[in-house]
């Protein structure tokens, strides 16, 4: 018999389908995968094998009544721990928060359980989704299921901040997980791991039920084996929701059944501010073998102009803590979570005690900054400054749409670090974000796809950015490269 | 120009008024969740996921609530904004769940607005004061906190939290204690008219916060303080009142005003000092992003407009002109919605019973409802909302009155009697018909003058006062049901 966790959703959904197998087979299939690695790579918070089997047999019920499946019918997938579930702990990888059981389900997640998925647990992440490791998290560091080909055992970061949903697809703990990306938390780890996955346009998924981050930016999206398993998912989570005021009121595209390889008539920009100096050879060798593919599915490649590109990355690191500082200042120790009360202490005590213990020293950093750039005379030099800033990037995007469909970068400068690294240099850590941050400003959707390895063996991305709402051009490039870079490699198992 | 000065060691000193009100809109749920707003619910009952700032939580604005304030800005004459923004005013407290309340501080749903203000209720023709409002914004109210709970905790009631405000903003445009009374209490009217506030300040539905300073006449501005929460008309003349004369003493003795938040204590009628602006917060406003900009289209503020009610201003007017009552009485029917709205019911309905114009007996309905009716209810014990004092009733005894059949002072007994006891008020108004038959009258009178020949040789000797007995005496004698003018010119006629 195959064996069940090397499928991905799509063969899941069809197995099911045509009875190949029960949906029950393949919940337990990957439940014994979490058991079994979860030592090893910590991905998980919380393993929930007992809600995957139970979705499987509803599943399973269906099929046996002849009801329709749903669209991720049989399918078990990982939950970022961002995503509130009701009645299972939901901790965005924070002491803080450790021991909270939401009353309600995120919307994202409840339309994946209404679409016939099934929840195999809570994934691992940078602690309130701050970091491009996995680090940061309370719960300790990910460890990524890739190795570098020199014959050490060095652990690898498997990126962030969704780093435990990257690690469990890449290991075949779950064909697929949601991620949120606001400064590229679902594609850098995609890319760092050897698997796709894709931000949509802002809006196009709620964010009610998911702990907030930085407000303006952050967006949820699949992270899966390939293209089609992402455009499959992301029917699922996608549709507008009016209990959050920024969701799209647009209907869903049937992306899966829109999917197509061929890029004929289609132009893809290649941005001339992304070739940087000092570029890593092996990121730019797969860039350039990627524009080789998209010219071979018919596409005609043309160079454009990000100006502001170089703005792009201080932008970001001014807007998500200045909300971030906001967002997370419910975190108090009043009504849930955490509460460090000393004897005799006050309300400001009691704030100040609570917020000590329950931030990691990463989420402390960004609330300061978030702070500072916020503060009565510093206001107008960051703030507004970044606003104007985000504004002519989202320019430079509008203008080069002008001249290409699709935009082709990489998606990260490099292929995976080794855990602590970058830890102690917080800037060297931030510019890993520095092609994935301008899509995010734009709210543009843009995915990774896997491109090949690099010379350590270890997996390199490619970045697709699309216009507004265009998630099928991102898709079909995504297809287009996927199918032409053939990449099979996947993690040796040693865990 | 005001003419009220306080009198310091020094010299004259002129008082400077600005008054930032927040005003509860009336509305179902709150101002970003479904949650409900009814006053004195139980603690924690009326609290949604996103009032108690649950991670993951998201505001979405309630149509209703800009609606109102909308309308209110209308009422007010004031720029609606089409283009507005929420921004986050960012500070800890146990009583603000989200640890920032959701304001607008750059683009406010109203701008510039003014209302006019008559200085003296009892003389509504004397002068009146245009006063500015600067602007108008909707915000969300925080929750309460409990410290008689428990011994060493205190606890928080979130009912309130997430409610809808409007924070009204004038200029600096008031002189006088009576000034910012009076605008407190024509916003309170306006409000109450628009339906947007209840405009109950005992509730807390209404508040404000009583900007003071004071100068020589003629000179810039000198420093204010702001006196938090004031929740009475009469509070705020108070706190204008005391704080004038603090500052006018604090500076007469070579010290300097600081700028600073103070709170009112209605037992020692004196502010005392809350935070001074040292250790002011820094709010760190920036916009929501969990909101977009508030957009509103034509046919929205058209639909505002439309369903706006007749104003105070123009309802007083148009009693004076078309219904033809005093300046005093016009002022006085329509100072309160609610009184207002009696009259229109009671002046329509007595209109119709008797066949006649409004015009025609709004003087009669309007004298029964200002001097008459409230001495009836004061002496039966019954509020004005007693289930008996209906229109139809109220309709019995204005038309019987309007038209001759029952005297004045009949009416106020009859309806007494129907309140308290059990009559048929109609039996009872043709059982106390007045008769305008002089021969029962002259009888009447002859009998009284016949039984008080020592009376009248005394009014005839010039004590003429006793005018008023005799008639008395007749009305007695006819059980009140004779015609008074008529008694008059019989006893005028006989006395002669």
């Amino acid at each position: 018999m195959t064996d069940l966790t090397e499928l991905g959703v799509a063969a899941i959904r069809d197995g099911v389908a045509k009875g190949d197998f029960t949906a029950v087979e393949v919940a337990e299939a990957f439940n014994a995968n979490v058991a079994a690695a979860q030592t090893a790579l910590n991905a998980f918070i919380v393993a929930t094998p007992e809600l995957a089997v139970e979705a499987a047999r509803a599943t399973d019920a269906r099929r046996a009544a002849g009801q329709p499946l749903g669209k991720m019918g049989g399918v078990p997938i990982g939950m970022k721990d961002l995503f509130a579930t009701k009645g299972v702990q939901t901790t965005a990888a924070s002491h803080i928060l450790e021991g909270f059981t939401p009353e309600y389900e995120s919307t994202v997640s409840q339309k994946l359980w209404d679409a016939g998925a099934g929840m195999l647990g809570k994934l691992n992440l940078d602690q309130f989704a701050m970091g491009s490791s996995n680090e940061t998290s309370y719960f300790g560091n990910v460890i990524s299921p890739w190795r570098r080909s020199d014959g050490g055992n060095a652990a690898l970061a498997p990126g962030g901040s969704s780093g435990g949903s990257s690690t469990a697809v890449a290991a075949r703990l779950a064909p697929a997980a949601t991620g949120t990306d606001t400064g590229g938390s679902i594609r850098q780890p995609a890319a760092f791991t050897g698997i796709s996955g894709i931000k949509p346009t802002y809006g196009r998924c709620s964010r009610w039920g998911i702990v907030a981050f930085a407000s303006s930016l952050d967006q949820a999206g699949p992270m899966a084996r390939d293209v089609r398993d992402c455009a499959i998912m992301l029917e699922a989570m996608a549709g507008y929701d009016p209990k959050d005021a920024t969701s799209l009121n647009l209907p869903v595209p049937e992306w899966e059944a829109g999917l197509s390889a061929d890029m004929k008539g289609k132009k893809v920009g290649i941005p001339r501010e992304y070739r940087m100096d000092g570029m890593d050879a092996d990121v730019a060798a797969s860039w350039d073998r990627g524009i080789e593919w998209l010219k071979d599915a018919g596409a005609e490649i043309v160079e454009i102009s990000l100006p502001h590109t170089k703005y792009a990355l201080p932008a970001y690191y001014i807007i998500a803590p200045a909300e971030a500082s906001s967002n997370l200042a419910r975190y108090d120790g009043v009504r849930y979570g955490l509460r460090d009360l000393p004897d005799g202490a006050g309300l400001q005590d009691m704030y100040a005690a609570t917020r000590a213990a329950g931030f990691g020293a990463e989420v402390k950093r960004r609330i300061l900054i978030g702070t500072y750039v916020l503060s009565a005379g510093f206001y107008d030099a960051y703030y507004t400054q970044a606003q104007k800033v985000r504004t002519l990037i989202s320019h430079d995007f509008k203008n080069a749409f002008t001249q290409c469909d699709v935009i082709l970068a990489p998606t990260a400068p490099t292929a995976a670090f080794g855990l602590g690294e970058k830890t102690d240099d917080p800037l060297s850590m931030y510019l890993n974000d520095v092609f994935a941050v301008p899509a995010s400003l734009a709210g543009l959707p843009a995915m990774s796809v896997p491109a090949g390895l690099n010379r350590e063996g270890l997996p390199l991305g490619l970045q697709i950015v699309g216009k507004p709402f265009d998630e099928q051009g991102v898709l079909n490039a995504g297809l287009a490269i996927e199918s032409r870079a053939q990449f099979s490699a996947k993690p040796d198992k040693w865990w | 120009m005001s003419n009220y000065r306080i009198q310091g060691a020094t010299g004259e000193w002129e008082v400077v008024i600005g008054l930032e009100v927040h005003a509860q809109v009336t509305s179902n749920s709150k101002l970003f969740s479904g949650a409900a707003t009814a006053f004195g619910a139980e603690p924690n009952t009326q609290v949604s996921l996103v009032d108690a700032a649950m991670p993951g939580m998201l505001p979405v604005p309630n149509r209703e609530c800009i609606r109102q304030a909308v309308r209110t800005g209308m009422a007010v004459g004031a720029v609606i904004n089409k283009w507005s923004r929420f921004d986050r005013k960012n500070y800890f407290y146990a009583d603000l769940p989200q640890g920032y309340q959701i304001s607008q501080l750059y683009h406010p749903l109203v701008g510039e607005g003014e209302i006019e203000v008559i200085l003296d209720p009892k003389d509504p023709e004397g002068s009146t004061k245009t006063i500015g409002i600067e602007r108008i914004h909707v915000e969300q109210d925080a929750g309460k906190l409990m410290h008689d709970q428990h011994p060493t905790m205190s606890y928080v009631d979130l009912n309130r939290s997430g409610v809808a405000l409007m924070e009204i903003v004038s200029r600096p445009d008031m002189r006088s204690p009576a000034e910012a009374g009076a605008y407190l209490a024509k916003l309170r009217q306006i409000l109450r008219y628009v339906g947007s506030c209840d405009g109950n300040m005992d509730q807390g539905s209404m508040r404000a916060d009583v900007n003071v300073s004071v100068r020589r006449p003629g000179e810039p501005f000198g420093t204010r303080t702001e006196t938090k929460n004031v929740n009475s008309v009469r509070f705020v003349m108070a706190v204008v009142e005391s704080e004038a004369r603090r500052q006018v003493d604090v500076i007469e003795s070579g010290g300097t005003v600081v700028q600073e938040t103070r709170l009112y204590d209605p037992d020692k009628n004196e502010t005392r000092s809350m935070r001074s602006k040292e250790d002011a917060h820094d709010y760190r406003y920036f916009p929501d992003p969990d909101l977009l900009p508030l957009e509103l289209d034509d046919a929205f503020l058209e639909e505002c407009r439309a369903s706006l009610p007749e104003l105070p201003d123009a309802k007083r007017h148009r009693y004076e002109t078309a219904l033809g009552l005093s300046a005093y009485n016009a002022n006085a029917l329509t100072a309160d919605v609610e009184v207002a709205r009696q009259f229109e019911a009671l002046l329509a309905s007595a209109a119709g019973a008797s066949g006649k114009s409004e015009a025609d007996v709004a003087k009669r309905v309007a004298n029964w409802l200002l001097s008459e009716q409230p001495g009836v209810l004061n002496a039966a014990g019954v509020s004005s909302d007693h289930p008996k004092n209906t229109v139809e009733a109220n309709t019995a005894i204005v038309v019987a009155t309007e038209s001759g059949l029952i005297s004045g002072s009949k009416a106020k007994e009859i309806f007494e009697a129907y309140l308290t006891t059990e009559i048929d008020l109609a039996a009872e108004i043709e059982a106390n018909k007045q008769t305008s038959d002089t021969g029962a009258i002259e009888a009447a009178v002859d009998a009284i003058l016949a039984a008080n020949a020592d009376k009248v040789a005394e009014y005839k000797g010039g004590k003429e006062n006793l005018f008023g007995f005799f008639v008395g005496q007749t009305m007695k004698a006819m059980q009140g049901k004779g015609n008074p003018q008529l008694v008059n010119q019989v006893l005028k006629a006989r006395l002669a």
